[in-house]
C-alpha cells in the first residue's frame, strides 16, 4: 500500500521517491489541497456578492485578488495537477511497464508545482487569471504581478515536462504484446492531451516573457504608446488557453470512458469513434481561440471563421456523450459513487454545451460576453463536468491508493449536495448574466431581480461547500480508519479492478 | 455492438446540420448587424479608470452622463486610454471593448418609446474601481 496506515512508510521516502505512484500521491493530495482553498475563495466571493455593497470583504482590492488567486488555484493547482496525479499513478499499469519513462524527471515535474503555487499564493495577484494588458503591465501592483507571472511559467515548464514523459511513456515503453487500439480510453485521453500541451502552451510562455519584459519597462509589445498591440496578448493567451479546456476536458472524458463500461458492466458501444473524436478534437480544437475575443472588435470575417471552428468542435462533444449514453442503454447499472459523479456531470455536461453554442452564436455574444453568464457557462463544465468526473474517479481509485474502501453513505451525501448546489448555483449565474450583471465586480447595482438571482447562486455555493465538508470527511477518515478493500473487486462489479500488487518496489 | 454503430452517425449527422443552421442563423444576424444605417450620429466614447467620456458631433463633452434622443441611430466610436474597458449598455444590448489604441464602433437605432434612463457600465475588468464604473444614459423625446 502507498499510505497504508496501518504499515506507515516514513514521511522523506514518499517524499523523494520517483516512484510513479509515489509522485501520483504527492500531485494527488497537493491538488485536492489547493482544490478545498480554492473553494474556500470561491464561499468568500459568493459572500460577499449575497448583498449588495460591503458583505464580508472591506474593499474593491482584496476582493479583486481572490478572484484572481481562485482561478489560478483552481486551473493550474486543482485541474492540472490532478490529471497529473492520475495519469502518474495509471497510465504505467494501463500500458503494463513498471514506471514512467523518465521518473526522475517525473519528480522533477512534480516538485516545480511547489515553487510555482507558491508564487501565486504568496503573491496574491490582482490582475484576474487572464492578467490582459494593459492592466497587467502598467497598472497591476508589484511585487504581486511579477510573482503571478513567474509562478505561472514554471506551471508551464512542469506541465511541459510531465506531458513529454506521459507521450514517450504511452508511445515507447507500452507493452509490445498490447496494440493501441487494445488500450483504456484514458490513456488515449492523456496522450492526445499531452501532445496539445506541447503544441499549446510554447505560445504562452512567450507571451508571459512579454508581459514582464513590459512590466519593466524595456519593451512595448502590448503597449500602444510604443507601437504594441494589447490585443495580441489577447491572441497569444487564448491560443494556449483554448486548446487547454480541452486539455482539462479530454482527461475527464477518458476517466468517464473507464468508469462508464465497468459499473454498466458492458462493453465501450464503439471505442473507434471514442478514439476519432479524441483525435479530431485535439486538431479543430485549435481552430476557435478568438471565440473569446468577439468582442475585441475582430473584422466580420474573423468572427465567422472563429465562430465556424468552434461549432467545428461540438460534434466531438456529441460523440462521446452518444458513446457514454449508448454504453449504459441496457445496462445493470451499479450506482455507486464513481458512477454517480459521472452521470451527474454528464447531465451538466449538456447544459454547459448547450451554453457554448449560445456564446459563438455572434449576435448573442454580445449579450453574454463578460457577463455571470460566462461565469456560469465555464464553472458548468470546469466544476460541473471536469470536477465531478475527478471527484468521482478518485472514489474508484480510493482502494487503490489506500487499501480501504470508502463510506458510500457519506459519498452519496457529497454527491447530492455538490450536484443540487452545482446546479443551482451555475443556473443563477447564468441567468443573472443575462440581466447583465459583469464578471468580475465586487458590487453590483441593487436591482431586486439581480439581488435574489445573486442570493439564490450563494445559497448553492453554500450546499456544494456542505458537499466537500462530507468529502473531506470521507477523505480523511477512511483513509485511516475504512473498512479494508477487497482488492480484486473493491465495488462488485467484476474482477476488473487495477492490478494493485504492480506497485512494489519503490526506488 | 458494431451494426449499431450506424446511428452513433445518424446522431452525429442530426447534431452538425442543428449547428450548420445555429451558425448560419448567425452568420445572417450578424451581418445585418454590421452594416450601419446611413443617417446615423457618431458619438465618441472614451473609457477610462473608471469613468466614460462622450463627444457629441457638434463638439460637446459629456462625463459620467450621455444624453441621446429617442428614435434616432447613433454610432459609437469607442476607445480606452488607460487599459481595456468595455462599453456596454445592458437594456440595448450594446456591448463592445474599449481597447487602447484602436477604436471599435457599434450602434443602435433607439426606440421612439424608449425614453428614460438606463445603465452604462464597463464590462471588462479594468482594477480598482471597475464594479462602478457606472455611467447614465438618458434617452430623451
Amino acid at each position: 500500500m502507498v499510505i497504508e496506515i496501518a504499515k506507515p512508510r516514513p514521511l522523506w521516502q514518499i517524499l523523494f521517491s520517483t516512484h510513479h505512484t509515489d509522485v501520483a500521491l504527492l500531485y494527488l493530495i497537493t491538488s485536492i489541497v489547493f482544490f478545498m482553498l480554492g473553494g474556500a475563495l470561491a464561499l468568500t466571493i459568493r459572500t460577499e456578492l449575497l448583498t449588495p455593497g460591503t458583505t464580508m470583504i472591506g474593499d474593491a482590492d482584496l476582493f479583486n485578488r481572490i478572484f484572481t488567486v481562485h482561478g489560478t488555484t483552481m486551473l493550474f493547482l486543482w485541474i492540472l495537477p490532478f490529471i497529473s496525479g492520475v495519469g502518474n499513478y495509471l497510465i504505467p499499469i494501463l500500458v503494463k511497464y513498471k514506471d514512467m519513462a523518465y521518473p526522475r524527471l517525473n519528480a522533477v515535474a512534480y516538485w516545480m508545482a511547489v515553487p510555482g503555487a507558491a508564487l501565486i499564493w504568496l503573491g496574491w495577484s490582482d490582475t484576474s487569471w487572464m492578467a490582459y494588458p494593459p492592466y497587467s503591465t502598467m497598472r497591476a501592483a508589484g511585487p504581486a504581478a511579477d510573482m503571478w507571472i513567474f509562478g505561472l511559467k514554471i506551471l508551464g515548464l512542469s506541465s511541459i515536462l510531465g506531458a513529454i514523459n506521459f507521450i514517450v511513456t504511452i508511445l515507447k515503453c507500452k507493452h509490445p504484446d498490447l496494440p493501441m487500439m487494445k488500450t483504456s480510453l484514458l490513456v488515449w485521453a492523456i496522450l492526445v492531451t499531452s501532445m496539445m500541451t506541447l503544441a499549446a502552451l510554447p505560445t504562452f510562455t512567450a507571451a508571459l516573457i512579454m508581459l514582464y519584459t513590459d512590466r519593466l519597462g524595456v519593451s512595448g509589445f502590448f503597449d500602444p504608446a510604443r507601437g504594441g498591440d494589447p490585443i495580441a496578448y489577447q491572441h497569444l493567451f487564448w491560443f494556449t488557453f483554448h486548446p487547454e479546456v480541452y486539455i482539462f476536458l479530454l482527461p475527464a472524458v477518458g476517466m468517464a470512458y473507464e468508469l462508464i463500461p465497468k459499473f454498466s458492466r458492458k462493453p465501450i458501444f464503439s471505442y473507434g469513434s471514442g478514439v476519432i473524436a479524441f483525435l479530431v478534437l485535439s486538431i479543430i480544437g485549435f481552430a476557435s481561440w478568438a471565440h473569446h475575443m468577439l468582442a475585441t472588435g475582430l473584422t466580420f470575417t474573423e468572427k465567422t471563421v472563429f465562430m465556424v471552428g468552434t461549432l467545428a468542435a461540438v460534434p466531438m462533444s456529441a460523440m462521446h456523450v452518444f458513446n457514454w449514453m449508448a454504453t449504459m442503454w441496457g445496462g445493470r447499472i451499479k450506482f455507486a459513487a464513481p458512477m454517480k459523479f459521472v452521470i451527474g456531470g454528464i447531465m451538466l455536461f449538456f447544459t454547459s454545451g448547450a451554453g457554448g453554442v449560445v456564446n459563438t452564436t455572434l449576435p448573442l455574444d454580445f449579450i453574454t460576453h463578460d457577463t455571470y453568464w460566462v461565469v456560469g457557462h465555464f464553472h458548468m463544465m470546469l466544476m460541473g463536468t471536469v470536477s465531478f468526473i475527478f471527484m468521482g474517479f478518485l472514489y474508484y481509485m480510493f482502494p487503490l491508493i489506500t487499501g480501504r474502501m470508502y463510506s458510500e453513505r457519506l459519498a452519496n451525501v457529497h454527491f447530492w449536495f455538490a450536484f443540487i448546489g452545482t446546479a443551482v448555483v451555475f443556473t443563477a449565474m447564468h441567468i443573472v448574466g443575462l440581466y447583465g450583471m459583469p464578471r468580475r465586480i465586487w458590487d453590483y447595482v441593487p436591482d431586486p431581480t439581480i439581488i435574489a438571482l445573486n442570493q439564490i447562486a450563494s445559497i448553492g455555493a453554500y450546499l456544494i461547500g456542505i458537499g466537500m465538508i462530507a468529502f473531506l470527511i470521507v477523505l480523511i477518515r477512511d483513509s485511516i480508519k475504512g473498512k479494508p478493500a477487497d482488492m480484486r473487486d473493491p465495488f462488485g462489479i467484476g474482477e476488473i479492478y487495477y492490478d494493485y500488487r504492480r506497485r512494489e518496489p519503490h526506488h | 455492438m458494431g451494426s449499431h454503430v450506424i446511428y452513433e452517425w445518424i446522431y452525429v449527422g442530426a447534431v452538425v446540420s442543428l449547428l450548420i443552421w445555429v451558425g448560419a442563423e448567425a452568420w445572417y444576424g450578424e451581418k445585418l448587424l454590421h452594416e450601419v444605417p446611413k443617417d446615423h450620429i457618431t458619438i465618441k466614447v472614451t473609457g477610462q479608470q473608471w469613468f466614460w467620456t462622450f463627444e457629441h458631433p457638434d463638439g460637446k463633452r459629456e462625463v459620467g452622463t450621455l444624453h441621446l434622443q429617442a428614435g434616432k441611430v447613433y454610432k459609437f466610436e469607442i476607445t480606452g486610454k488607460d487599459v481595456i474597458h468595455a462599453f456596454n449598455i445592458p437594456h440595448f444590448a450594446i456591448m463592445i471593448d474599449a481597447v487602447p489604441g484602436r477604436v471599435n464602433t457599434i450602434w443602435v437605432k433607439i426606440p421612439e418609446d424608449a425614453v428614460g434612463e438606463y445603465l452604462i457600465q464597463c464590462r471588462e475588468y479594468c482594477g480598482l474601481l471597475h464594479y462602478n464604473m457606472r455611467a447614465n444614459l438618458i434617452v430623451e423625446a
